[in-house]
């Protein structure tokens, strides 16, 4: 119990509705291991990012007009005439970059550590729900300056749906809301574009819930044992936490300041035109991997199919590994194993910047084989025939019994 | 089935129709010279002078065919122009005002307020004109790859012989930047204005001084952005050391 439950109003207020308990319990006192490394940073990093997008986002709202005859017009007015509109568009703008990086530093992380085993399955798929609404979120919000990318990348991407059997193409002019991508759909897609942030607020209080019931996992990816093994979250991981924000901060505000525009896509600055089509459609960096998945398959139908296995297969990874023991620390050949999918994650990503045509085709059909043999085969294989090293007797005694597997524990720590 | 041919084809023709006047760089292909800006790099910021110059060039020659929608007469302000001197410069171009109490739409002389008034009545005039529609220059060194760097290397790049498996059809213009015929003629050439700074016209200085402006017009906000940004490192730069001392000092209290 802090001292902040002692003062009279707050035992008022909190008899009649706990919340100053809630904020004791979860914010402060709640025990978390001692043993977290800065990759356990990135969870605290989305959700400031998170809260940047949305502050920012409420404001450019104020000033954006979702119709394809003002919407590019809108945008540009905002950045010249409202006051400091450009800092708002531009933190906008690269706060979707900078959310999608560290959530995916997290979910590697999380793939490490084995944060999402038994007993945090739940915990693991919110999280995988999480990223899904942010795709489509940054997704629609892509589409709203209405320049050449945001047409093609709607054209695109909405166009997917018509692979859809039977009634795939009545499903395309429905999302539409017409017969072409067109105002219509730039108008819904503001709205959802609005709606759906609130959505993962709202999955991430769900998150939070999940992680405070089965609690932090952590390096040595062992159980807390009492109490001996954490440590309140108040100061200890508040202070890290803002430590990692300004670290963060200095990265994203670089972005801002200095090179705006410098992960986006100049297309984007040419007014949408449905009779010009670029001569390369690119998504941001952040969807590169996926979109190298959907060109993989030479089919409209299984290439989409593919392209979201690819996300929902890490639903199935706390089934998919069969290991008691979570964290690749202790698990020599799985580590290697860990380090050669982000190895292939990022080639995927690479070439999804590349045109279609030539070495890439067959390059990036490999890597996409190599991404779902990953989850598949060497996932669930490797962990049921490797010998993991011998864990630690606890967090806070990290010691193994066996000498030699001293440097394990040490490593790990 | 119908609808497919339709948009097909209407695709087809817009394509015709507007790819000349769409230098989108073909996959790189296209000569692009570097040109050391003073707006570059992490201080860089304006040369109003050369702004001043550019804005001659805007005057006197692109204005003809481009439009700049997102320019205000007022935003000269910015570039050191006096109040004074931005109402006389409104006031020497006719805007189209209305519709008046009886309907009819009536000319007036410009105020500082105005934006810059297109040189074609719609799209569809300046493409009849023009034989392609001459694009809104407002982001134009935002929106193409190779930013300003293009821009300049486009307005040199009429000197060179196509290769030789393209051919150039009548009334276009090899462009080696953007590695494609196009409809704009050439337009820079040596002492095309006269700089009252004493700089040299060389066609050179011409190119960079329109792109300067034209990046001006683009990111008009460059140097507050700019210097609000050092202030910020600065700041984010001490709070992060303190953040981190205190988090030293606060994490020494665990044993680990």
């Amino acid at each position: 119990m802090s001292a902040m439950m002692d003062n009279k109003i707050v035992k008022w207020v909190d008899s009649r509705l706990p919340i100053f308990s809630l904020m004791d319990e979860h914010g402060i006192e709640y025990p978390t291991p001692k043993n977290l490394n800065y990759w356990w940073n990135f969870g605290s990093l989305a959700a400031f990012v998170l809260i940047v997008m949305v502050a920012t986002g409420i404001f450019l709202a104020m000033h954006y007009v979702p119709h394809g005859d003002m919407a590019f017009a809108s945008i540009e007015r905002l950045m010249r005439e409202v006051d400091y509109g450009w800092l708002l568009r531009y933190a906008h703008a690269n706060g979707a970059s900078m959310f999608f990086l560290v959530v995916y530093i997290h979910i590697f992380r999380g793939l490490y550590y084995g944060s999402y085993a038994k007993p945090r399955e739940l915990l693991w798929i919110i999280g995988v729900v999480i990223m899904l609404a942010m795709m489509a979120t940054a997704f629609m919000g892509y589409v709203l300056p209405w320049g050449q990318m945001s047409f093609w990348a709607a054209k695109v991407i909405t166009s997917m749906f018509s692979a859809v059997p039977i009634f795939g193409e009545d499903l395309v002019v429905w999302i539409w809301g017409g017969f072409s991508v067109g105002s219509p759909t730039l108008t819904r897609f503001f709205s959802l574009h609005y709606l759906l942030p609130f959505l993962i607020l709202a999955l991430v209080f769900l998150h939070v819930w999940a992680l405070h019931t089965t609690k932090s996992n952590n390096p040595l990816g062992i159980d807390i044992k009492g109490p001996q093994d954490t440590i309140p979250f108040h100061p200890y991981y508040t202070i890290k936490d803002l430590y990692g924000i300004g670290v963060l901060m200095m990265l994203f505000m670089g972005f801002v300041f200095f090179a705006p525009n410098y992960l986006g896509h100049p297309d984007n600055y040419v007014p949408a035109n449905p009779m010009v089509t670029p001569p390369h459609i690119v998504p941001e960096w952040y969807f590169l991997p996926f979109y190298t998945v959907l060109r993989a398959i030479d089919n409209k139908l299984l290439g989409v199919i593919a392209m979201f296995a690819s996300v929902l297969i890490l639903i199935a990874v706390p089934w998919l590994d069969r290991s008691k023991v979570r964290s690749l620390s202790f698990r020599p050949i799985m580590k290697i194993f860990f380090w050669l999918f982000v190895l292939d994650t990022l080639i995927l990503g690479y070439i999804g910047a590349m045109p279609a045509e030539g070495i890439w085709i067959p390059l990036g059909q490999a890597s996409t084989a190599y991404y779902f043999l990953h989850f598949l085969v060497i996932l669930p294989l490797v962990s049921m025939y490797e010998k993991p090293r011998p864990l630690p007797e606890s967090i806070s005694n990290p010691v193994v019994k066996d000498t030699q597997d001293q440097a394990a524990a040490t490593e790990a720590k | 089935m119908l609808r497919k041919i339709l948009i097909a084809t209407l695709g087809a023709a817009g394509l015709l129709a507007a790819a000349p006047a769409q230098p989108v760089q073909a996959a790189g292909a296209g000569h692009i010279e570097h040109v050391n800006w003073s707006f570059e790099g992490v201080f860089g910021t304006f040369d109003q002078d050369q702004l001043h110059r550019g804005w001659q060039i805007w005057t006197g020659y692109c204005a003809m065919c481009h439009s700049l929608d997102y320019f205000a007469f007022r935003n000269l302000e910015q570039i050191g122009f006096s109040e004074e001197e931005v109402k006389e410069i409104a006031a020497e171009y006719t805007i189209t005002d209305g519709p008046d109490d009886t309907g009819e739409m009536f000319d007036r002389e410009g105020i500082p307020a105005d934006y810059w008034p297109s040189p074609y009545a719609n799209d569809e005039e300046a493409t009849y004109i023009n034989g392609a529609l001459p694009p809104d220059l407002s982001v134009i060194t935002k929106g193409r790859a190779g930013g300003p760097d293009y821009v300049y290397s486009y307005l040199l790049g009429f000197d060179d012989e196509p290769p030789e498996d393209q051919t150039v059809p009548a009334g276009s213009y090899w462009n080696s930047a953007a590695h494609m015929s196009v409809k704009m003629p050439p337009q820079i050439f040596e002492e095309m204005v006269i700089y009252e700074d004493g700089t040299k016209e060389t066609p050179e200085q011409h190119a960079k001084d329109i792109t300067a402006f034209l990046h001006w017009v683009a990111e008009p906000h460059l140097d507050e952005r700019k210097g609000t940004g050092i202030v910020t490192m600065l700041f984010l730069l001490v709070l992060t050391a303190l953040l981190y001392a205190l988090k030293k000092q606060i994490w020494s209290r665990v044993e680990h």
